[in-house]
């Protein structure tokens, strides 16, 4: 790589919020890996399941932004790639389990075997789907990925071999070489891996030619198009990435809870996903971490006091996105 | 001279409306080549159809001996036929320099690269610098877009239509909306690309038409009433009587 120009770093950005951004982003690693040790202190270690979760939906909300917040286009069903690779990792253990084949295949409990068939497998099929969605756009576009996910939600319902309905319980969490993912302490921190390695890869997309010509879309496609960029190519690209991040998300959830259902698909999720978007800051990738912790964190706090607690979450969220309009991250990294 | 652009009996209509009628119009290399016409006369549609933004209803258009008519926009531009618009289409969150950036980067290969830094690729910001030197605008180069001014918005459509490195420019009303400092310094830039760059040139601007262009062609309710230069247009009658009668050139 040529080495780079001192003026060539970032121009749109002040040097001094480079640093407040490289703060804040640092402080916030200290905080995931300080959070078992935390929950260990304050008397209160079944804290550390409910944070591993609020990592797992991140990885979601990350890989949600990469597609509504840099590429501009607002999948209103992403959570059917967090159900349908929470599925895979299921239906593998299921088979793995009571010895039964599917195509041939014994099924699998092994992570390094199921993840990657997760988001292979999630990747395969938001591929069509995305190639017909994405001859839309706007609210077509926002209606069109809400009835696919739909499609696979009632697909899931009516598979009454997988429990139907009903989901589908694990025996017990996948196994990992070198890694003990029973003990939550272990399984936490290897969610955490897996969050920071998406993200990290993610930023990475951003700052790289792809990620500028995505970025370009959002901004003005026509312009994009007089350029000479195939625009759909892009965008195809793009939601298949994100698609197989949210997999990869629902892989893990499938091993938190050791249970899958539809639930996972339901449009409720793919909104719950977009909240934390927006309340974290769109765009922003780092954001949307910090929005599924508050959304997720206000949400179990409310619900152990009163059971009406959306009454009290949506006027929340309302005002935050009134008077916060640059989210979560804007207000405390003071970025765009 | 080889003819670089040709459309041949072009026909658009919306509705009742004949917007293009009958249009047949060619560019040749090493020409300017504008298109006059009052309001409403139909330069947006042909422009667009040029583009490939708009489908004509009859009619073919040539690019450098190539049938382009049922072309998408993209890959006109990949050709070499490189537009600017007449209302600001660019990238508003994005530095110039990111702009014209991303212009050099459609000609250098491939974009699906996912990992190197696009800011710090020299092989992009280096000539992306050299295109906003040549129409001024190097000091703001770090600047955002959206907060340049309009007369700089002018300048940065036309560099990263340079960047391209088209063989052929649209340019859609270029000097839209400029105050005459900013108009002077455009025409000045046009004018020494002329050698290089043939272009057509949709323009309101009656003093610019006539010092730039080769050739004139006047647009009147969709059809083409007259075609010559600059002095042949001043004395075609006809011109005078349908549209620069009354505006008094």
């Amino acid at each position: 790589m040529p080495a780079p120009l001192a003026s060539a770093q970032l121009p749109a950005t002040p040097p001094a919020s480079v640093a407040r951004r490289r703060v804040v982003l640092l402080a916030g690693c200290l905080l995931l890996a300080a959070l078992p040790a935390i929950a260990h202190g304050a008397g209160q270690p079944f804290l550390i399941a409910t944070f591993t979760r609020f990592v797992i939906y991140a990885i979601a909300a990350v890989s949600l932004d990469l597609i509504l917040g840099i590429g501009g286009l607002t999948s209103f069903g992403h959570a059917a790639w967090f159900g349908l690779g929470g599925y895979v990792v299921a239906i593998a253990a299921f088979h793995a389990q009571d010895a039964s084949t599917l195509l041939g295949w014994g099924g699998s409990t092994e992570a390094l075997v199921v993840w990657p068939l997760a988001i292979a497998v999630t990747a395969l099929v938001a591929l069509p789907i995305g190639a017909l969605s994405l001859r839309t756009s706007g609210i077509h576009f926002i209606m069109i990925t809400l009835a696919f996910a739909q499609m696979l939600f009632y697909l899931f319902v009516s598979v009454k071999f997988y429990g139907g309905d009903d989901g589908l319980a694990m025996q017990r969490r996948n196994t990992l070489a070198g890694a003990d993912l029973r003990d939550a302490t272990v399984f936490y921190y290897v969610c955490v891996a897996c969050l920071v390695a998406w993200t990290t890869l993610c930023a990475a997309i951003r700052r790289s030619r792809f990620g500028m010509v995505l970025s370009g879309c959002r901004q003005s496609e026509r312009r994009l198009l007089a350029l000479g960029y195939p625009v759909y190519r892009y965008k195809l690209v793009a939601f298949v990435l994100a698609a197989a991040g949210a997999a990869l998300s629902g892989a893990l959830w499938a091993n938190a809870a050791r249970f899958v259902s539809p639930d996972m698909l339901a449009w409720v999720k793919s909104g719950e996903l977009m909240v934390m978007v927006i309340l974290g800051g769109t765009g922003t990738l780092f954001g949307p971490i910090a929005g599924a912790f508050v959304l997720l964190g206000v949400e179990q706090l409310l619900s152990a006091w009163t059971e009406h607690w959306m009454l009290i979450l949506g006027p929340l969220l309302v005002l935050f996105v009134v008077f916060a309009r640059r989210g979560l991250w804007g207000l405390v990294a003071g970025e765009r | 001279m080889a003819t670089l652009l040709e459309t041949s009996r072009l026909d658009k209509s919306f509705g009742a409306l004949k917007a293009t009628d009958d249009v047949s119009l060619a560019v040749d290399a090493g020409e300017v080549h504008a298109v006059i016409g009052p309001n409403g006369a139909g330069k947006t549609t042909l422009i667009a159809q040029l583009t490939g933004e708009l489908a004509p209803d009859r009619g073919t258009i040539r690019f450098d001996g190539r049938d382009i008519t049922g072309l998408p926009t993209w890959r006109r531009t990949r050709l070499g036929l490189a537009r600017s618009f007449q209302i600001t289409t660019l990238l508003p969150q994005m530095s110039a320099e990111d702009n014209v950036a991303l212009a050099v980067q459609a000609r250098s290969g491939s974009s699906f690269r996912f990992f190197a830094d696009a800011r710090r690729d020299t092989t992009l910001r280096g000539p992306a610098r050299s295109f906003l030197e040549r129409v001024g605008l190097a000091p703001v180069a770090q600047t955002r877009c959206r907060e340049l001014s309009h007369g700089e918005h002018r300048q940065l459509e036309l560099a990263v239509a340079l960047a391209l490195q088209p063989r052929m420019l649209l340019l859609d009303e270029p000097l839209a909306g400029m105050g005459q400092e900013d108009s002077a310094r455009m025409v000045a830039l046009l004018r020494s690309l002329k050698s290089e760059l043939p272009m057509l040139l949709v323009e309101h601007d009656m003093d610019a038409v006539f010092s730039l262009a080769d050739r004139v062609s006047v647009l009147v309710y969709g059809r083409i009433i007259a075609t010559g230069t600059p002095q042949a247009i001043r004395d075609d009658p006809a011109v005078r009587n349908a549209y620069l009668g009354g505006q008094g050139g």
